[in-house]
């Protein structure tokens, strides 16, 4: 078990926390965009092993999203940002 | 040697000294007709089925670490084919009617026990569902039985059969055909039949890259060197993702980790495989006695193959509300391995987005299973460029075209 620095509330329990996917733009308008593109978007993601940059939410704790940099083959946390900020 | 009665026999008088190796762990050749990536029971299934079906002469399979060391080595060995849609009800009967005549045809004992497995339902509401799930899996021509409570508690005498209980049971339902089978002998058989058959078995042998020649892929680059081939085959299990970006493409799937973990060995105290809806848990108990035992994912990408604290703990906790006479029990290990979890929880196959690549990929936490059916549908596309009518509905266009198999809503529980 890990513990998680939330942007907005310092160190808390994983368990706390909820993943929330890899980010992606949603392309617009959608009534123009291709099926491939729009396949794209909603299912494909990099899925990588090492460093990656995530959507979480402080779930059971501010309710907050924000951003986690983290490495997936350790686990090692590298930054938790609030969203928009630069990485 | 062909293992029989009398071979038992002759070894155990001369001090078990003379059996042959099962297969041959070969060097990584510089061409081949077929290579395929991932050396677990799918991958060497795969080889098995190209030479043996389709003829292909020269085929290989490469393997990062050792045989059977990813995922095959790791499960908790259930077999079922209990599935809502019709189209997995297909593919994973088919696994399941291979695996029942597994042992014969490859002359190496899987253990295949068709104890049956048992969902409990845990409410009015769980066995409302799952008298809709079972009649749907009638109607896929799947041999399940809705069980009362009473018939449940009959199963599981140890289960908390108190109205007071956290999970109280409402019934349940039993595929009297599911059970278990040894993984470790899964590959190994196909790994003997394969390598009897000329297969080279090569491991320590990572594909790090993909060597391309006019759009097509051609090669690929291994820690053992350079390796080409007519056709390859993409069945690394939790890798696959890494393996997709390599050749240029992406996959909708995410790996996780799934962990498991095992009790001491005991006596005889639980004759099937007994899951739960409401929490996820399973435990069966397997040839030695350990109770092995298992639930849901650690839910955030990760490939570290551990697992972490607060999960085993719900899984531990999870067991023993259900069957509190477990309590007493040491565990002996826990472990971790790398699922490859696609959008809809179904398997994708057939051939890639990229030339000469095909696709046995997305099998995630339920695929040992399935792995004659993985196998057998990789080779098909690999040998004839295109789906076996069992495997096209499972092919990656579904993402596009919206024919999503939704096995996550529709079967409950994954593995
Ligand atoms: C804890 C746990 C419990 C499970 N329980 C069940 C169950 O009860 N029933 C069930 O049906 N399924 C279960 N599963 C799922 C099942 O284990 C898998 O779906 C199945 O074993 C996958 O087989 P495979 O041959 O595709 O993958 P693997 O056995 O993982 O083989 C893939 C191989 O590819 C290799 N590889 C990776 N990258 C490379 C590379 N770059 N180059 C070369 N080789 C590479 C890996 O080392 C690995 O050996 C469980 C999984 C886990 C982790
Ligand atoms: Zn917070």
């Amino acid at each position: 078990m890990q513990l998680i620095p939330c942007p907005w509330c310092g160190p808390r329990n994983e368990p706390e926390f909820s993943y929330g996917g890899e980010p992606a733009v949603r392309p617009i308008p959608a009534e123009s965009v291709s099926d491939a593109t729009w396949s794209d978007y909603l299912h494909f993601r990099a899925n990588p092993k090492g460093r990656a940059r995530e959507l979480w939410c402080h779930s059971a704790g501010c309710g907050q999203w924000f951003i986690m940099e983290r490495d997936t083959a350790t686990h090692a946390i590298f930054a938790t940002l609030k969203p928009g900020a630069a990485a | 040697m062909k293992y029989n009665a009398l071979s038992l026999l002759k070894q155990g008088l001369t001090g078990q000294q003379g059996w042959p190796q099962a297969w041959r762990s070969a060097t990584l050749q510089p061409r081949y007709d077929a290579v395929v990536i991932g050396g677990g029971g799918h991958g060497l299934a795969c080889a098995y089925y190209l030479r043996k079906i389709h003829g292909v002469p020269r085929v290989a399979v490469l393997e990062r670490g050792w045989l059977g060391g990813g995922n095959t080595g790791r499960n908790t060995t259930i077999v079922r084919s209990n599935y809502f849609f019709p189209e997995s009800a297909a593919l994973y009967d088919f696994a399941l009617r291979q695996y029942e005549q597994l042992s014969e045809a490859l002359n190496y004992n899987i253990m295949l026990s068709q104890r049956g497995i048992l969902m409990i339902a845990h409410s009015d509401h769980d066995m409302e569902l799952m008298a809709r799930g079972v009649n749907a899996m009638l109607l896929n021509g799947i041999d399940v039985e809705l069980l009362s409570a009473a018939q449940v508690r009959a199963e599981l005498p140890l289960a908390n059969a108190s109205p007071t209980a956290r999970y109280p049971i409402h019934g349940g339902f039993t595929q009297r055909r599911g059970g278990v089978a040894r993984h470790d002998a899964v590959a190994w058989a196909y790994a003997r039949a394969a390598s009897a058959l000329g297969v080279d078995i090569v491991q320590n042998c990572e594909v790090q890259d993909f060597i391309f020649e006019a759009g097509r892929i051609v090669g690929l680059n291994t820690s053992q060197g350079e390796v080409r081939a007519g056709n390859f085959g993409l069945s690394a299990s939790g890798h696959n993702g890494v393996l997709a970006g390599k050749a240029g493409f992406r996959l909708p799937i995410t790996s996780y980790t799934l962990q498991a973990m095992v009790s001491e060995p005991v006596k005889p105290i639980l004759h099937t495989v007994a899951m739960s809806t409401a929490t996820g848990m399973y435990v069966s108990q397997s040839d030695k006695g350990e109770l092995v035992f298992g639930q849901g994912l650690d839910l955030y990408p990760s490939y570290t193959q551990r697992g972490n604290f607060n999960i085993t703990q719900s899984v531990v906790a999870s067991m023993l509300e259900i069957f509190p006479a477990f309590r007493g029990l040491k565990m002996l290990r826990q472990w971790g391995g790398i699922v490859d979890v696609p959008w809809d929880y179904s398997p994708i196959l057939g051939p890639s987005p990229v030339e000469g690549l095909h696709l046995n990929c997305g099998w995630g936490t339920g695929g040992f299973k399935a792995t004659p059916a993985g196998g057998y549908f990789l080779a098909h596309s690999m040998a004839t460029g295109g789906h076996h009518d069992i495997s096209r509905p499972f092919d990656i266009s579904r993402f596009t075209t919206g024919a999503l198999i939704d096995e996550a809503a529709g079967a409950g529980i994954a593995h």
